[in-house]
């Protein structure tokens, strides 16, 4: 489903130039679970950023169910990023003026849904984390755990083709990193392709299949134990 | 992607923000609202004169020896300074030459300073319009008496110590009795009262019925001196013979003021025409004033939405960074925020239209102006305002539009 071949990503900081990545290739099938390891600087965050068509690389191909982003436009990404792709973030990236419920039907509203599907939608994803009784609550108004529930919510109200979470336990204590880390099982086995980008063993051991970076290079590529 | 949710989007982020937006309106509001007053003050006044306000009366034109207070211009001051007054032997005269011509010529004399009436132990307010008239001043000024009568040609020249007063004056002299028969006086000289008018009510801010005339030259008798110079209405038969009677009386008034052939006229001729022509043209400089400084007002508004629009996309990155994320295109995200900007302009500039409105009214019923709604000044004003709005608002919202989504995410 996702094809990346001899992917490279330059930075400009200033006058020197970083190699963020060094020509990565990597396969990912469908419902496949996925987690991307390595310490800081490791050019992780390069990649997930690539995978999740926030960014493009500098040179090298990448294939998304057939379609090259490599090559796409910031709105063409936008879609994808819209239709395909589920974010979440360590710091949960809600809305915070906005409830539970606005908050999930956001991407269904720029993906052009009326307003009563929208409202379906939303409420039956959120039933689905188990916050079925906060829809009207604000981010602030809910505990860490509760707004990564949300977070995931949003990922996965539009049906994306992947969710990609970036250290989703970050935040959170480890007894509610557990709670999330059932959650993306729950999802994995309901049929959906997962893909964890961490730091952490603990987190990375949930996956089936791990890769290791380091210095802009994939340094292992095997399923986890 | 529909526009209503966008509509949504940006209103309830200007609901956050209440006071900012509010502020940020103000400027505009101003701006709209100076322009507004004023056009539609300068319209219903407008409206009012040209649609038979008759400041003449029908029919009716003037001597006098200054230019009308609209059109004086200081550097002609000098000219009209050095002419002769107009006397009343010369009014006069040109009475008599207009026999049969006209039949209603009123010969005025008014002091500059304003008057008061005491009657026993009662007084007006001392503001009260003094002058001297004939028989014909009732009609030329549109004056109707409610009870007595009106002056004869044998009181104007015998000079008799009589007066009509206006509905004002005895309502503060004789509250409880019949003004007529009584003797009041002004400026220590005694009159009878003969006549009270019927009310007039205000006009242009002033009272029409604060006002006591008293026979022409009687006035000239005690009052007469050399500042005067007399004011004469003569009203014409009919329209039809409207500008024929102009002509005559400009001939009677060189033969009356003793003028040879090739002199200039030495006195200046009203009609309602110039005096409503006159009017345009001060109106068209207030008009053309007030643009110019509502202009720089909107101009001022406009850089300030500009501003707060700035500190809002700086303040909204993250949030701009999810929308992103989640699949926002460009055009969702422009389209956000100039919609933000284009309805604090337009709140803006409705508001001031109705405060413009309803001020600029206000101020025309004062001068007896009628009410009017400016449709085509309110409708330029939400397009100059939707203007101003997609103007200023276009670069912080292309801006925030273009922001890097990485980035904007990252940004706390």
């Amino acid at each position: 489903m996702i094809e990346i071949e001899g992917v490279t990503k330059l930075y400009k900081m200033g006058s020197e130039t970083i190699h963020a990545l060094l020509g990565v290739a990597l396969k990912i099938h469908r419902n496949e679970y996925l987690a991307i390891m390595g310490p800081s600087g490791s050019g992780k965050s390069t990649l997930m950023n690539m995978l999740g068509c926030l960014d493009t690389p500098t040179a090298g191909r990448y294939e998304f169910n057939g379609k090259h982003v490599a090559a796409m436009s910031d709105d063409e990404l936008a879609e994808i990023r819209n239709r395909e792709i589920g974010f979440v973030f360590q710091t949960f990236n809600l809305l915070p003026r906005s409830t539970a419920l606005s908050n999930v039907e956001l991407p269904l509203i720029y993906a052009g849904f009326s307003a009563q599907d929208r409202r379906a939608r939303a409420i039956e994803a959120l039933e689905n984390v188990g916050l079925g009784n906060r829809m009207t609550h604000k981010p602030n108004e809910l505990s860490g755990g509760q707004r990564q529930r949300v977070a995931i919510a949003r990922a996965l109200v539009n049906r994306p083709s992947i969710i990609l979470a970036d250290e989703p336990t970050g935040n959170l204590d480890s007894r509610t990193g557990v709670e999330i880390m059932e959650l993306f099982e729950q999802l994995y086995d309901q049929g959906n392709t997962i893909i964890v980008v961490t730091h952490e063993e603990d987190i990375a051991r949930h996956a089936r299949r791990i890769v290791r970076l380091r210095d802009g290079l994939i340094e292992s590529d095997r399923p986890a134990d | 992607m529909k526009i209503q949710e966008i509509f949504g989007m940006s209103l309830s982020s200007l609901a956050v923000n209440k006071l900012r937006s509010i502020l940020t309106m103000s400027g505009i509001t101003i701006g709209v609202f100076s322009v507004i007053g004023v056009m539609t003050t300068v319209s219903a006044l407008r409206g009012s004169i040209e649609s038979g306000l008759n400041i003449l009366g029908s029919n009716a034109f003037q001597f006098q020896k200054f230019p009308s207070g609209f059109s004086s211009g200081g550097e002609n001051r000098r000219k009209y300074q050095l002419r002769r007054n107009i006397t009343l032997e010369q009014g006069q005269r040109y009475q008599r030459l207009m026999e049969g011509i006209a039949e209603v010529v009123s010969l005025e004399l008014y002091d500059f300073t304003p008057a008061q009436a005491v009657y026993q132990n009662r007084k007006t307010t001392p503001d009260q319009t003094f002058g001297g008239g004939n028989q014909h001043y009732l009609a030329a000024n549109q004056y109707a008496i409610e009870t007595g009568r009106n002056f004869t040609e044998g009181d104007v020249e015998l000079a008799r110590p009589l007066c009509v007063i206006g509905q004002g004056v005895a309502k503060k002299l004789f509250p409880a009795e019949t003004p007529i028969g009584k003797t009041i006086k002004v400026r220590g000289r005694a009159y009878m009262v003969i006549g009270l008018l019927a009310e007039r009510g205000t006009s242009f801010g002033q009272s029409q019925d604060d006002i006591i005339i008293v026979p022409v030259s009687r006035f000239q008798m005690e009052f007469g001196n050399e500042r005067q110079s007399l004011n004469i209405a003569t009203q014409a038969l009919s329209q039809e013979v409207y500008n024929e009677t102009i002509d005559k009386a400009i001939t009677a008034m060189r033969i009356a003021r003793g003028l040879k052939p090739e002199d200039e006229n030495d006195f200046e001729l009203f009609s309602n025409e110039s005096l409503i022509a006159s009017f345009a043209k001060v109106a068209d400089a207030v008009a053309a004033g007030s643009f110019v400084i509502s202009g720089i007002a909107l101009l001022a508004a406009g850089v300030g939405i500009m501003n707060i629009m700035l500190v809002s996309v700086t303040e909204r990155t993250k949030e701009i960074g999810i929308r992103k994320s989640i699949g926002a295109r460009k055009i969702s995200i422009l389209t956000q925020f100039l919609i933000e900007a284009v309805a604090i302009s337009l709140a803006g500039g409705l508001v001031g239209i109705l405060l413009g409105v309803a001020a600029g009214n206000g101020l025309a019923v004062w001068m007896k102006a009628s009410i009017i709604f400016p449709w085509l000044w309110a409708a330029i004003g939400l397009l100059v305002c939707s203007g101003i709005g997609v103007g200023f608002g276009f670069y912080p919202a292309w801006k925030a539009a273009s922001l890097d989504p990485i980035e904007a995410l990252r940004y706390e």
